[in-house]
Formats: structure tokens, C-alpha cells, sequence
């Protein structure tokens, strides 16, 4: 093999692998987490947080606008307080809701925000006030069943 | 410096428990070549690799050029080693390489000599073996006899002080042993290196060669001239030079009695 | 009774001590070689010879067999996706398993196959006609000639194997799942987009294959040069290279799995 051959070969081999590692890059995936620089960050204070995990997006109106960055559970009020990580782009008003919603049925889960009227904008490092707990199965199914029992009163539970 | 130029002296060496050599006396003067032959296992392919410094002496000492080898480190080794050059048993040519890259390979790694001069040197290289018109072919297309033509001429590329050879006419037909052979003795006298031959070819060497020793189990029990050693009655050479399969060295490896091992020998049917 | 189990001991120290004196070889063999990489650095000439010789020669292997397992991949993954309705998420499915796994990992068992065999096999061969010996004597150190490219041609050319190995496997799943099996192209490629993460798939799974590179390029070499200098020795040499790498591969991938998706 003459060395001409054997460069022109290598050359190749280094275009074709760079070129995976680029559509691996471009094509097949994203960075996900925005750089530390280009966000705010938040909390909200949830009964239950489900299934939520960290890294799971932050959605309002459907648009991802900032990721759960942490997670723990606030041991003085035994409330799970979640840390969001909020792109610098999207600012929300002081009376903004977030609630745990499911994509789908059995899909992810992640937090929706719903803004509200106020004039005030929420700034980095405030809470939301206004939050509503992931909707768990098991709860749902048992007030269910004890509506029934209890009479026929009701009809259908309430979420 | 003197012009001995490899002098073993009292050298003994072991792979562990097993001795290989024992108090080797041996010398090499410029343009003396030197035979060394001994049955298979004698010793002699380790005697090389200590002259290379590839093994170091237990005991004992080895002077190549006027260095010992045992006080040397990695750097001063591979100077030594400059100035020698070997030819392998059966040639060592690097396989994926030509016969003129092949030749020029020490050229280019040791030295800083431009592309237009090594062409020359490589040509002259192989000419002075009859090799020119093989400079492109590849190592798997030469004969065995050419294949170690081209491995002299790699070996004589940096005009080395001192010659070693491992076995250069085994596997050879007669016409291609005698152009080694013619060609090995033409080098010498040519370049007026030391040479050191080890092999078991009594015949072409003993006509080839300017002193004889004789290896045996790690020693040396014989030496001298051909001439001498042609007229030696030692019983080993004698049964060496003429080939008897028995005589000091016995032809059956040590065993239980033959009969016994059968079981013929009385009281045992 | 003691003697007994002196043989015992013996009987599991001997193999077990065995394996530890060339372990402790191999990672002397491993300073040797960084020490003696000068030359690799210096003369590119020699690393590129040994690129196309680990690298180029492996990129076919490695481009069918990527192929393959993505359409297969496709195709089981589909069957037991649709089950639950979620038949589009087939393109998370493939791309993740390879990303993450099948690339880095079938990537490093079919490089060690390919080129940690050849070169195995190259230096064997070259200790057996006594190459090295004689390359030794001219004064030139195997070690930095041969050994160290060899070493780093290895390394360099994994990472970008299994790259492509995972590149054609997703492609080899969009040829099944949208053209064949006719799920939407829009989605496929960007439910993908939304569910693998460059730093945390991406640049792990090459992580991945840097530490197999390293892994196999340093047992072939190794294995090579401690090969017997016999036609048998070499043989065997080589398979061990296969056998050792695939282990090697297998548990570095376990220990590497559990670093970088802890918890995750």
C-alpha cells in the first residue's frame, strides 16, 4: 500500500467519523440543559410531586421554557420543594400557577406554568405561590370508591 | 583502544536455575572472522544476544568496542548497538515493507542523511550483495537466499565495526551457501570488521573462517586454527567435525534401563 | 491435613499469582510505551499507517454491522412499542440503545475482533521472524517504533467507530421505522431530538469507547509482544486478545455504566 494511498484512506476515515459524531450532535440530539449563565432560577413547594424527576422540562403553553434543576423535601413543612432552572428569555408574573402535569397517559411528567395578571414579575430565587400536587392514580381511585360508598349523592370526583 | 574488539572474559550466565553459559574466555580482533559452533542448545545464540547487550553477563564481564556491557544504560546500549550489525537466522526482513525500504530503514532511523544520499548508499548497499535489480520487489518474493543477501546488506548499512551472524547457511542450497558464505568473508576482509559466525556447519565454515571455538554445554573445550583443529584429537571435535551420532555426546538422552522399562528383565515375567 | 491444604492453596495461588505478575507487566509495559510516544507525536507518518491498519480496515465491519442492529432494533423495539400505543417513540428507543450502549459496546467487541486480533497478530509475527530483535539491534527501539503507534492508532480510531457504528444504526432504524414500517419522519427525528441529551448520551458513550480503545489497544499490543515466539504462540495469542477484550470491555462498561447514569 503506498503512502499516498494510505493518507487519502486515513483522511477519509477521519471525515466519515467526524461526520457521525456531527450528526449524533445535530441530528440526533440536543443540549437539553441550558448553559448556568443563561438562566433564573425558582422554586415552588408541592404536597407531592409524583413522579416528577430531575431534568424533566418546565412547560407553559406547551414551550419548554426551563428545567427541574433539584428536588428535596423541605423537613419543616414536609413538602417537596423543587428548584427550577428558568430560561432568562421567559418571565412569569408574581401570581403564576405550576402544577405537576402527565404527557399523556403514561408519559413523563413535568411542570406547567400558567401566568397570572399581576404586574410584578417573579425574580430569581422567588417561589410560586400558587401550586396544585401531581395527580396520583392510587388517590384518585380510593376517592372514587369512597364517594360511591358513601351514597349516590355524588356523581363523579371532583380532580 | 586495542583492536580486540568483543572479549568475554569468565562470562557466565543462567535463565533461572538452568546455567547456559559457564566462564566463557572469548576473543575478537578487527578483521579476524571467528566461528563459533556447538550442537543445538549449546549456548551460542546467548552468546550473541550478550554481545547486542540484549542479555547481561551473572558473572563475569563482556567488552564490546572497548565498553562493558553490564555498565551501560538503555542510551549506551543503543550506542553500542550502532556499531554492530546481525544477520538473523532467517533474515528478519520487515515483511511489509520493500526490499530498498528494507535496506534504508537504518538509514532513515539512525540517521539524519538526505533522501537522495540513502538512495545511493542503499544501492550501493545492495549491489555490493548482487541485489540491485531486487531493490522493489517485497520480502515474500525472494528466495531464502536472497532474503538473507538482502538482510547482509541491511545489516552492513551503517558500516558497522562488528559483524555478528546466527546460523547463516541453515536452510540454504548449496549454491546460495556458498554466496553467503563467499560474500560474508569478502565483508569482512572488505570492511576489516571483527566477525563473529555461529553455526553448525563444520565443513563451509572451517573452510571459511580464521579461528574456531567450540561450545558445549556453556563451555568452551575447544579452540584454535582450522588447520588445528582439523588435526585435534579431542574426542568432542572429532565427533563434531566428522558428525558420528554417538561419542561424548551420546546419542540417547539419559534414561532407566531399556530392558527394565520394557519389562524383560528377569523377575519381573 | 496441612498438606492438603498447602496443595490448595497452591492449587488457587499458582493461576491467581500467574494472573497478577502479568497484570503487573502489563502496566509496566503500559508506562513503557507512554514513555517511548515521543516518536508517535513526532512522525504522524507512522501513527496514519497504523490508523488505516486499526481504523480504515475496520470502518466495513463496522458500518454493516451498525446497519444491522439498528433495522433489528427497529424492528423488535416496533413489535413491543406499539403494544402500548407508543410506536412513535421508536426513534428515542433506537437511538438511546445505541448512543448510550450497542455502539460503544458492539463497537469495541467487533473492533477487538477486527484490528486487536491483526495487530496481535502483526507483532507476534514480527517477534517470531525476530523483527524486533533485529530492529533492536540496529538500535532502534521496537517499543517507540512499532509498540507506541500501534497503541495510539488503536485508541484514536475507536471513539470514531463506534460513532459510526451508532450513526448507522440510527440510520439502519429510520430505513425500518419510516420507510418500512411508515411512522411519521417528523416525529421520529424529533421525539429523538427531545429525548436524548448530547452531554449526558452523547459524550458518554464516546467517553465509553475512549476507555475501550484504550483498553483493547493496550491488550493487543501487550498480548503480542508477550506472545511465545512460536506459530502456536501467536495463535493463541491472538485469541486471547478476542477473549480478554470482550471481558474487559464488558466490565469496564458496568463500571463506567454506573458512574455516568447514576441516579439518572
Amino acid at each position: 500500500m503506498k503512502r499516498g494511498t494510505i493518507d487519502f484512506w486515513v483522511g477519509l476515515f477521519a471525515i466519515a467519523g467526524f461526520a457521525a459524531l456531527m450528526f449524533l450532535a445535530l441530528k440526533v440530539s440536543t443540549l437539553s440543559s441550558l448553559p448556568a449563565a443563561q438562566t433564573y432560577t425558582l422554586t415552588a413547594n408541592f404536597e407531592n410531586i409524583g413522579g416528577l424527576k430531575v431534568r424533566a422540562p418546565v412547560k407553559s403553553a406547551g414551550v419548554v421554557v426551563g428545567r427541574v434543576d433539584a428536588i428535596e423535601l423541605d423537613t419543616e413543612r414536609y413538602v417537596a420543594r423543587v428548584t427550577l432552572a428558568m430560561d432568562q428569555r421567559y418571565r412569569f408574573s408574581r401570581d403564576s400557577s405550576a402544577e405537576i402535569l402527565t404527557s399523556g397517559l403514561l408519559g413523563e411528567q413535568y411542570i406547567g406554568v400558567t401566568t397570572g395578571a399581576d404586574d410584578v414579575q417573579l425574580k430569581s430565587g422567588d417561589t410560586f405561590k400558587i401550586t396544585s400536587s401531581a395527580l396520583v392514580l392510587e388517590q384518585l381511585i380510593s376517592r372514587f370508591l369512597f364517594s360511591k360508598a358513601a351514597g349516590d349523592d355524588t356523581a363523579t370526583p371532583e380532580k | 583502544m586495542s583492536d580486540i574488539l568483543v572479549d568475554f572474559s569468565h562470562t557466565s550466565f543462567a535463565y533461572g536455575k538452568q546455567r547456559i553459559l559457564k566462564g566463557i574466555d572469548l576473543q575478537v580482533r578487527k578483521g579476524q572472522l571467528v566461528a563459533i559452533m556447538g550442537g543445538s542448545g549449546s549456548g551460542k545464540t546467548t552468546l550473541l544476544r550478550m554481545i547486542g547487550g540484549q542479555l547481561l553477563p551473572d558473572d563475569g564481564h563482556v567488552h564490546v568496542a572497548g565498553m562493558n556491557t553490564s555498565s551501560l544504560d538503555e542510551a549506551g546500549l543503543y550506542e553500542l548497538r550502532g556499531k554492530l550489525g546481525m544477520l538473523f537466522q532467517f533474515g528478519a526482513l520487515f515483511t511489509d515493507i520493500s526490499v530498498y525500504d528494507n535496506v534504508a530503514f537504518p538509514l532513515r532511523e539512525r540517521t539524519t542523511l538526505p533522501e537522495s544520499m540513502i538512495r545511493d548508499l542503499v544501492l550501493m548497499k545492495l549491489h555490493a550483495v548482487g541485489l540491485r535489480g531486487a531493490a522493489n520487489l517485497m520480502p515474500q518474493e525472494l528466495s531464502g537466499g536472497m532474503a538473507r543477501r538482502v538482510a547482509l546488506a541491511r545489516a552492513i548499512a551503517l558500516d558497522p565495526a562488528i559483524m555478528l551472524y546466527d546460523e547463516p547457511f541453515t536452510g540454504l542450497d548449496p549454491i546460495s551457501l556458498a554466496t553467503i558464505a563467499t560474500l560474508i568473508r569478502e565483508l569482512n576482509d572488505a570492511l576489516g570488521t571483527a566477525s563473529i559466525v555461529v553455526t553448525h556447519d563444520v565443513t563451509e565454515s572451517l573452510s571459511l573462517v580464521d579461528y574456531v571455538y567450540f561450545l558445549a554445554d556453556g563451555s568452551i573445550i575447544a579452540s584454535g586454527t582450522p588447520e588445528e583443529v582439523r588435526a585435534s584429537a579431542h574426542p568432542f571435535v572429532q565427533q563434531f567435525i566428522n558428525g558420528r551420532p554417538d561419542g561424548p555426546l551420546p546419542f540417547h538422552k539419559p534414561a532407566p534401563p531399556y530392558l527394565e522399562q520394557l519389562g524383560l528383565e528377569a523377575g519381573h515375567a | 491435613m496441612p498438606d492438603q491444604f498447602r496443595r490448595f492453596c497452591q492449587w488457587l495461588g499458582a493461576p491467581l499469582t500467574d494472573r497478577l505478575i502479568k497484570l503487573g507487566f502489563a502496566c509496566r509495559f503500559l508506562l513503557a510505551i507512554l514513555r517511548h510516544s515521543a516518536v508517535t507525536l513526532t512522525r504522524p507518518r507512522l501513527l496514519l499507517r497504523e490508523i488505516w491498519f486499526a481504523g480504515v480496515l475496520s470502518v466495513l465491519i463496522i458500518s454493516v454491522s451498525g446497519l444491522f442492529v439498528g433495522m433489528v432494533l427497529a424492528l423488535q423495539g416496533y413489535d413491543t412499542l406499539q403494544r402500548f400505543g407508543a410506536s412513535s417513540s421508536l426513534g428515542i428507543l433506537v437511538a438511546l440503545s445505541l448512543v448510550r450502549e450497542l455502539g460503544p459496546v458492539v463497537g469495541a467487541l467487533l473492533f477487538a475482533s477486527r484490528a486487536g486480533s491483526a495487530i496481535t497478530a502483526e507483532i507476534g509475527l514480527m517477534k517470531t521472524t525476530e523483527q524486533l530483535a533485529a530492529m533492536e539491534m540496529m538500535a532502534v527501539n521496537p517499543l517507540a517504533r512499532v509498540i507506541a503507534p500501534k497503541f495510539w492508532g488503536g485508541i484514536i480510531s475507536m471513539p470514531l467507530l463506534a460513532a459510526m457504528f451508532s450513526a448507522m444504526g440510527i440510520f439502519g432504524g429510520y430505513l425500518i421505522g419510516v420507510q418500512l414500517l411508515g411512522l411519521d419522519e417528523g416525529s421520529f427525528w424529533s421525539q429523538m431530538q427531545g429525548a436524548v441529551d448530547f452531554r449526558l448520551d452523547v459524550v458518554n458513550g464516546i467517553i465509553k469507547s475512549v476507555f475501550f480503545g484504550i483498553a483493547i489497544a493496550l491488550i493487543a499490543v501487550f498480548e503480542g509482544y508477550d506472545a511465545p515466539p512460536t506459530a502456536e504462540g501467536v495463535s493463541t495469542a491472538t485469541t486471547r486478545t478476542v477473549v480478554t477484550s470482550a471481558l474487559v470491555i464488558l466490565a469496564l462498561d458496568f463500571i463506567l455504566t454506573a458512574f455516568m447514569f447514576r441516579g439518572v
